[in-house]
């Protein structure tokens, strides 16, 4: 299959001063195009570091990471970001839209940037908003502002979708909308999708589910019956 | 429209308030700067044209009488380009319809076509003709002030004659564009003129056929000036030449220049301030902005948006900022810019709009708002740019409060929580503290320095006038008169008592530095003109000594009792040793007084006098004036009431003006820093603020919190302010003195406690309306926000 992402020993220490807290410890992994994958663990389990390292937000301590045969460990600030612009979409817990700007221009926020990008009117039909354009954030509910955060990630038609506990701050029916929004643009852009969660039920709806536990990957599993979002419910 | 900027133009419009605050503080420096370089460029510029064009001379003497064969010599001087002589006199007018006695200048046209240096403008009418007798022309402000118009006639008391004179057209003169009388404080065109006369008129009115007394110079350039007065110094010196002097020392031009160096003082003092509390404001401000926006900076970046583009970004917000501020400086500025120049027009005469503010002017005060505010952003925008993406993410760490000494001492003296909270956030921030109140002590020190003008001239007026001056008149002659005749003077009508003083022209050397002056020869106890020595008593002048004042004194670097060399000028020119005998005080000219019978025993004559002072019945002023228009030897009647009224006006009135500029330009300051310091505070403390709401704090007890910390950073700040308001307004002093006047430092407690008291007011006003913020705070709403 097709790699998308691949680690080889990848471990981030932070230095907070005093003590030196490892995040993760010799994690090697990868990802293939066009899987919906789960990370799944605790807290403080080392996805969201993972998560970060991967879309170009923060440098590994030690190890290679590499998209594709760009190896972004070896990767200087300036290149991360063009990194960034250019293949990566994310979906954050809470949303991070910027409260000054409507729905349709926090998509044309990223499409400004980006090189070919999708109409935002067409991006934000894609999750399902297409009337609520011109709303600012603080005129929607959780719910609508993560779907227009995830019309902002696939507006630019990334090759990999990052997403940090997405439903984490929403109720169980909103986040299956959520969810259902993720699986639509995985099975219709074939966007590669990464999830991070705590949340064990999600993992029904992936491809595969990479556990973590302390830093470091327990295990994965390949799902053999994907059910859909609307079957998940916790 | 790029969704960015348009983030940008919303966030500059929900900051309006705190924007506009800080973009009125910044178009104060550009105003001002606009102002006063914008005046200062134009000023010079007009004058340098308006010299060159009309060959403003570059040497000016004067003499008792010299002979016209003189002048081939002085035009052989090395290093002199042309040389013209001229009849120069004063003479005293009647002008029709004119109750007072009118002072002129004459100055002889050459005979034979126009003048070769200081050529006259020609404003209506022509030039005499050479061959007239009874034909002159006046400089155009005198006729403009006692409504003449060519063709109308004048009579003038020349020489002992009185003749009727007809004029011919005005003009205006590079040498009189600020023009004042002898013994006149400020241009007074209503009683004192210039007349310019055909040379061969001139010569037959005072009996200079053949002669000169008075001639200007045009140097070559690149040939040494004080060479050039030195040769003309000792070829006129047989003649009672009275020494030669440069541009410097002509009363017009030195008076533009002491004008020029007011606004280049202005320029170099004010402007920096308000730019450099703008610099902070928007430090302040765009920091808190950033710290707010950590997790949107951490979204642009995770989107791509490169670290340039984020640092641009707030860099533009502070851009927007500083263009408002220019936009309004340069209006108010603009304005200004033509008060000034109306002003100007008042006291100056240039024949053609001196107010041309040029485009340099412009950019610069804009160029300069623009690098204030930027260098403000600089720091937060550079920290939003380096901030890693995934650390703009996660939430900032809490701020870290310490143990320190102060929080021993603070336990000992169990002051209230919120006190705590005040205390402990100052020590927390101590970089903000300290600039947030500098920059209000800013305020307090703008107010001191512009009540200090006040009580500076309500000083200056004290001593000049009051003390010194209390003459009601002055009688000046042509030419000095024996102490004598001053019992004629007390016959004259109205006249209640009448003493005499002596000018001599001389200078005082001291090792190599030297100063022309006019010593004053004073009698002991003389009591209508008075001599102030430096502890403000009445003194007389010794029988062997000099008095100086103390900024000819500073010049000459001489203290009591050291010898100075003193050339007596104007024929005897004899040189004596003569010591310093002590330091007097005078705010205008430069005074050296001197004993009037030691003065004369030195010139080895009879005691004479050249101004009798007069106490006058004011009844009985219109017979006196009757009787002086018929008096050959009076060159003028300075009336000292009258001198002191329109001094007193005009500075009073500038001085009004300004007050209201500096209290409006420092309320500003105050509500700027103060209203931005409380809005950042609330924003930082909007939590902890309602949670104390929601634990039981009353509203009242909430906001001491907020208006708390901001007075008590505006009390610490007056002391600081106090000092720096004393340093502005010394540095303001200093930038004024010159030869001609000095503006005294006075420092008035009541001039301070008000520029506390303003700047307090002004303070506690700016956080009262962030407090109403408080008031309207949603409690859940800010509990559940995400900080």
């Amino acid at each position: 299959m097709n790699m998308v992402f691949r680690t080889r020993a990848l471990t981030k220490v932070y230095d907070t001063g005093t003590v030196q807290v490892p995040a993760l410890d010799d994690v090697d992994l990868e990802l293939y195009a066009g899987e919906l994958a789960v990370l799944l663990g605790p807290s403080g389990s080392g996805k969201s570091t993972l998560l970060n390292i991967l879309g170009g937000l923060d440098h590994a301590s030690s190890g290679q990471v590499w998209f594709r045969d760009l190896e972004l460990s070896a990767m200087r600030d300036r290149e991360l970001t063009r990194y960034r612009r250019d293949h990566v979409g994310f979906v954050f817990q809470f949303y991070n839209l910027i409260a000054s700007l409507t729905a349709r221009e926090n998509v044309q926020l990223v499409a400004d940037v980006a090189r070919d990008p999708m109409p935002a009117e067409e991006a934000l039909a894609l999750v399902g908003l297409e009337h609520r354009l011109d709303h600012f954030p603080a005129e929607m509910s959780g719910g609508e502002q993560q779907r227009v955060a995830i019309a902002r990630a696939i507006a630019k038609r990334p090759e990999v979708l990052l997403c940090d506990e997405p439903t984490g701050a929403l109720d169980s029916h909103t986040g299956v909308q959520v969810l259902e929004v993720l699986r639509d643009v995985n099975d219709r852009l074939g966007t590669t999708t990464a999830v991070i969660t705590h949340n064990a039920a999600i993992r029904q709806m992936a491809h595969r589910v990479v556990f973590f536990l302390d830093g470091r990957i327990d295990r994965v599993e390949v799902n053999a019956n994907r059910i859909t979002p609307a079957e998940i419910s916790w | 429209m790029r969704a960015l900027d348009r983030k940008l133009l919303r966030d500059f419009r929900r900051l309006w308030a705190q924007a506009l605050a800080i973009a009125l503080v910044l178009a104060c420096g550009v105003a001002i700067l606009l102002t006063t370089f914008g005046t200062y460029v134009s000023l010079e510029e007009t004058r340098r044209a308006y010299y060159e064009r009309n060959r403003f001379a570059d040497v000016f003497a004067d003499a008792t009488r010299a002979p016209r064969w003189l002048m081939p010599e002085i035009r052989g001087i090395e290093g002199v380009r042309t040389a013209e002589s001229r009849i120069s006199h004063f003479a005293v007018l009647d002008v029709p319809g004119r109750e007072g006695i009118v002072t002129a200048h004459i100055l002889s046209l050459p005979a034979h076509g126009e003048p070769r240096l200081n050529l006259p403008v020609l404003r209506q009418g022509r030039l005499p003709h050479p061959d007239a007798s009874d034909e002159v022309a006046v400089n155009a402000p005198f006729a403009l002030a006692n409504g003449l118009r060519p063709g109308d006639a004048i009579t003038a008391n020349l020489g002992g004659a009185r003749r009727a004179l007809t004029i011919t057209g005005t003009v205006l003169s590079p040498e009189f564009i600020y023009t004042i009388g002898p013994g006149a404080l400020m241009p007074d065109n209503e009683t004192f003129g210039i007349l310019w006369m055909p040379e061969i008129a001139a010569a037959a009115a005072f009996d200079m056929e053949g002669a000169f007394n008075n001639v200007t110079l045009a140097i070559v350039p690149g040939a040494r000036e004080a060479d050039v007065i030195d040769r003309l110094d000792t070829l006129l010196d047989p003649y009672g030449g009275l020494g030669a002097y440069g541009r410097n020392l002509q009363i017009s031009n030195s008076f533009i220049d002491s004008e020029l160096e007011q606004q280049k003082t202005g320029a170099m003092i004010l402007p920096p301030i308000f730019y450099a509390i703008s610099a902070f404001l928007v430090a302040m401000v765009i920091g808190r902005i950033v710290a707010l926006e950590r997790s949107e900076i951490g979204l642009l970046k995770a989107v791509g948006y490169s670290d340039l583009e984020i640092c641009v970004h707030y860099l533009l917000l502070a851009g927007l900022i500083a263009v408002v501020g220019i936009l309004l400086g340069w209006g108010v500025g603009t304005w200004l810019a033509r008060a000034l120049a109306r002003l100007y027009a008042q006291f100056f005469d240039f024949p053609y709009l001196i107010y041309n503010l040029s485009y340099g002017a412009y950019a610069l005060s804009g160029l300069l708002a623009v690098v204030s505010a930027a260098l403000g952003a600089a720091r937060s925008a550079l920290k939003a740019a380096r901030m890693p993406p995934a650390v703009a993410m996660a939430p900032p760490a809490p701020p870290r409060f310490n143990r320190t000494l102060l929080d021993r001492v603070l336990a000992t003296l169990h002051p209230s929580q919120p006190t705590m909270m005040i205390l402990r956030s100052l020590m927390r921030w101590p970089l903000r503290s300290a600039a947030t109140s500098f920059g209000l002590a800013l305020g307090v020190a703008v107010l001191v320095a512009s009540g200090f003008f006040s009580s500076a001239l309500d000083t200056l007026i004290e001593t000049t006038f009051d003390r010194s001056n209390r003459q009601d008149a002055m009688l000046l002659f042509e030419a000095d008169i024996p102490e004598t005749a001053l019992a004629e003077i007390m016959r004259l009508p109205g006249v209640l008592r009448a003493e005499g003083q002596q000018y001599q022209s001389a200078i005082l050397r001291h090792g190599h530095r030297e100063k022309d002056v006019g010593i004053e020869g004073r009698r002991p106890g003389s009591d209508l003109a008075r001599i102030i020595d430096a502890d403000g008593q009445n003194i007389d002048p010794p029988p062997h000594g000099l008095l100086l004042s103390a900024r000819l004194a500073d010049y000459l670097r001489v203290i009591p009792g050291d010898l100075m060399e003193v050339e007596l000028l104007g024929g005897v020119n004899e040189t004596h040793a003569i010591p310093v005998a002590g330091i007097v005080t005078q705010y205008i000219g430069l005074g050296a007084y001197m004993d009037l019978d030691t003065l004369n025993r030195l010139l080895r004559q009879s005691p004479r006098i050249s101004v009798a002072n007069l106490r006058i019945d004011d009844m009985a002023l219109p017979d006196l004036h009757k009787v002086l228009k018929e008096t050959p030897e009076l060159s003028g009647l300075v009336q000292i009431d009258r001198m002191q009224a329109s001094f007193e006006d005009t500075i009073r009135q500038n001085i009004v003006t300004m007050t209201v500029v500096y209290m409006s330009v420092a309320v500003l300051i105050t509500v700027g820093v103060a209203y931005n310091g409380a809005r950042i505070q609330l924003s930082e403390r909007a939590r902890e603020l309602a949670s104390l709401r929601i634990l039981g704090f009353s509203r009242g007890e909430v906001s001491f919190i907020l208006v708390g910390e901001t007075m008590l950073l505006a009390l610490i700040a007056q002391p600081f302010g106090w000092l720096l308001g004393a340093g502005i307004a010394w540095a303001l002093a200093e930038g004024s003195t010159s030869d001609l006047y000095e503006i005294p430092l006075v420092l008035e407690p009541a001039g301070f406690a008000q520029a506390s008291l303003v700047v307090l007011g002004a303070a506690l006003a700016a956080s009262l309306v962030v407090r109403r913020r408080l008031d309207r705070l949603d409690l859940v709403q800010v509990m559940k926000t995400r900080e």
